[in-house]
């Protein structure tokens, strides 16, 4: 388990759980929960903020809040 | 009389909502304000048939009824006072197809209201390339609602939606998620202290209470004191209620929707590896600034120069046409050229707010927000601040009321408070006059000084945010969060009224002030005290009598004016302006412009033709305007350091009321106010003392 700012660019993982007390709920409502899969598509330039793509939605949040959000990688 | 059903339309940002609301309403709407704050209010009529019409309501766009600003504020306030004029009766909910999941929670939570609620699913166009398919049936009863496919794009599914609204007494009016499992205890004992209320309007109460304002309880329910839990347990239980929703969406869409992924990848993701490139992606965004303000300046100098020949045209046939008097002199030199002032905005606002539009619908405007943030963040700064700076050379107060966006208030504050250095439409009138004035129409001199006026602006933007960050205390932690909407090709048609919506708000707003400006500007120009302005023709005459070279009524108008009040008031000002280059007139223009920097062109038009009985556009009346020396008075030195004035000073009543509404607080703007007018003036003092 990492967590998901070390996600390498098109590297798929799934949501394991959170810092929940440090996040949004708007990320939660646009679908960053536990369970769903989840896949780095883009980082800016000195790569923050990072291009996500969760379940459906696709956003784009800055690292100290990826640090938050741990995933399992895909075998 | 039809009978009037009113209903909320009601989505996410990106779901194409506002196209679907101009569909319905053929474009016939109203927009204003809710009372007391900013948040645009529209509304418009729906015909369905002979006997019914919709009075549809276009709520601001929201992701979920647990508010995270102003505007998703306003859309539970409204939702919840059954008393409230607004309250809707049906309620349709627009959805995304490629995003079904998220809007559906949105729609769960409307459901939970009792308010009968019909989903739209918008975009459906897409669905065959994307693979999509959606059993409709099922879904309709796994919602306990109906269910209409829409396309705004292709204009389709509009009369099913019309039909399923006309009988919207139908749709079942129950929740399909009890929020009383998410915390049985916690709402047992709600249920206990309040049997008669609804235990989720409730619960969003309390939400919105302990995250955001307070709201009026009293219309909500006649109870005033009930328990709440803390803000923290308050939160958690709402992550869980969201988690818990997704749970039940996801049964429901695992039986009706079905996606085939192979399908799904897209020409999008190609388009995001060039728009988002390190290199690239910047060049591009900078090469579309650039774009944007080149044409600005050159599609809009013929239709200018034509608004502006035109209204002095005007001038002169009321002139010779109209008995002469005070009444025709007020029209042909006050409001004629007032309102002259105005429109020769048009072209520029129109252009721009053409532009904007268009990054806006099209979905590139995110991926600037997400090349910008980090850059931006510098300086205390938040990549969506790019929409405030970028909308800035539109119009601060617009401008400002896109920070809402920002979920940080610090990041917030800060945007706020340099917004208003980027430079907006109302000082281009003033630029393009002094531009015309004093820089040479060589090469591409003049359209280079207009790029170096805008680089200033955002530049005094990004330096004073630098160093607000670095003296402001405080949290610096913040969350962003954005959504990356998939590619689009913009409808022109919703462009084009959002531009006409915009421009003719920006001319009535403005209009107003300048206008009434311009009324007073003349009679002060016209009167004047004690003798000197009574006898002033008496006197001049006398005075020049042996002297027959002398064009002697424009030494009399020109006396007359010194003399007059507005000719004291310019004239006491004279000793602190004069060492920026300015004179008495310059003076009374810069005052007038306090109210809204366009009124600057206006207040000179005024000023001049009161001046002479010539008919002659105002640029030909600058060049030939004097010192006492006889040395002309525009020259390079006046023009620049009256140009960084302008850039520097916060001349706009309307956005210090902005910032005020935004800040709740009189500090803010007033301290903006007092120390953008004092940097304007060193600003422009030294500029104008090393050139001199």
């Amino acid at each position: 388990m990492i967590s998901l700012d070390l996600l390498k660019k098109k590297q798929s993982a799934v949501i394991d759980q959170f810092k929940i007390e440090k996040l949004p709920l708007k990320l939660i409502e646009m679908g960053c929960l536990p369970g769903n899969e989840i896949t780095l598509l883009q980082r800016a330039p000195f790569k923050d903020p990072i291009y996500l793509k969760v379940d459906q939605s696709y956003l784009a949040i800055r690292r100290e809040t990826a640090k938050n959000i741990f995933v399992r990688l895909k075998s | 009389m039809p009978q009037k059903i009113k209903v909320a339309l009601l989505g996410s940002p990106n779901t194409g909502k506002t196209s679907v609301f101009n569909i319905l309403t053929k474009l016939n709407q109203k927009v204003g304000n809710y009372p007391g704050i900013t948040v645009e209010k529209k509304e418009g009529t729906w015909i369905l048939n002979r006997q019914f019409k919709a009075k549809v309501f276009d709520f601001p766009g929201c992701y979920s009824l647990n508010a995270n600003s102003i505007d998703e504020s306003i859309v539970i306030e409204t939702l919840l006072n059954k008393n409230d004029p607004d309250h809707p009766d049906v309620a349709i909910v627009v959805a995304d197809v490629e995003n079904l999941k998220r809007s559906l929670l949105f729609f769960t939570q409307i459901k939970g209201l009792k308010i009968p609620a019909i989903l739209a699913i918008n975009m459906a166009d897409r669905m065959k390339k994307k693979g999509i398919e959606i059993d409709l049936d099922r879904l309709e009863k796994e919602l306990n609602t109906k269910v209409v496919l829409l396309s705004a794009r292709r204009n389709t599914g509009f009369d099913q939606l019309k039909q399923v609204l006309l009988n919207h007494q139908q749709i079942p009016n129950k929740e399909i998620f009890d929020i009383s499992k998410i915390d049985s205890n916690y709402f047992s004992n709600l249920k206990k202290l309040f049997p008669k209320e609804s235990i989720y309007r409730l619960w969003l109460l309390i939400t919105q209470e302990a995250n955001f304002t307070k709201l009026k309880r009293k219309r909500v329910t006649d109870t005033s004191d009930f328990q709440t839990l803390s803000t923290a347990s308050l939160k958690k239980l709402q992550q869980k209620e969201t988690i818990q929703r997704y749970v039940l969406i996801n049964q429901v869409l695992k039986k009706t929707f079905t996606v085939n992924p192979l399908k799904a990848s897209s020409f999008g993701a190609t388009l995001d590896r060039i728009l988002l490139h390190k290199v690239f992606g910047y060049i591009i965004f900078f090469g579309i600034l650039m774009l944007i303000f080149e044409s600005i300046y050159d599609f809009s100098s013929i239709p200018m120069d034509f608004i502006d020949e035109s209204f002095s045209q005007l001038s002169h046939w009321i002139y010779s046409h109209l008995p002469s008097g005070n009444l025709t002199n007020l029209v042909a030199e006050g409001l004629i050229p007032g309102i002259g002032g105005v429109v020769i905005f048009v072209p520029q606002i129109a252009i721009l707010y053409f532009f904007l539009a268009l990054l806006e619908e099209s979905g590139y405007m995110s991926r600037v927000i997400f090349l910008m943030d980090r850059g931006l963040r510098k300086f205390g700064l938040s990549g969506k601040s790019v929409i405030p700076l970028v909308s800035g050379t539109a119009c601060a107060i617009p401008a400002v009321m896109a920070t809402r966006n920002i979920e940080n208030w610090r990041e917030r504050l800060i945007t706020i408070l340099v917004t208003p250095f980027t430079t907006c439409a109302a000082r281009l009138p003033v630029y393009a006059i002094l531009i015309a004035l004093v820089i040479p129409d060589k090469g591409s001199y003049q359209s280079l000084t207009l790029m170096g006026l805008y680089l200033v602006g955002f530049g005094a933007a990004l330096f004073t945010a630098w160093v607000l960050h670095k003296s402001f205390v405080g949290d610096k932690k913040s969350f962003f969060v954005i959504e990356m909407p998939s590619y689009k090709m913009p409808l022109l048609k919703d462009v084009l009224y959002t531009v006409w919506e915009k421009t003719r708000t920006f001319i009535v707003e403005a209009g107003k002030i300048i206008l009434a400006i311009s009324i007073i500007l003349w009679v002060l120009a016209t009167n004047g005290p004690g003798q000197n302005f009574k006898l002033a023709e008496e006197m001049i005459t006398n005075q020049y009598s042996s002297d027959q070279t002398i064009d002697l009524e424009a030494h009399i108008q020109a006396y007359k004016l010194e003399n007059s009040y507005i000719g004291l008031i310019g004239r006491s000002i004279e000793p602190a302006i004069a060492p920026l280059g300015f004179d008495w007139k310059i003076g009374i223009a810069l005052l007038s412009s306090f109210a809204a920097r366009e009124v600057f062109v206006g207040t000179l038009a005024t000023i001049y033709s009161v001046d002479s009985e010539k008919q002659e556009t105002i640029k030909i009346k600058m060049t030939n305007e004097k010192r006492a020396d006889g040395t002309p008075l525009f020259t390079l030195a006046t023009g620049l350091s009256l140009m960084l004035f302008y850039a520097f000073a916060l001349q706009c009543m309307s956005t210090v009321a902005i910032v005020k509404k935004e800040t709740k607080t009189w500090k803010w703007p007033i301290i903006q106010l007092f120390s953008m007018t004092f940097l304007a003036y060193v600003i422009s003092l030294s500029v104008f003392q090393l050139m001199q």
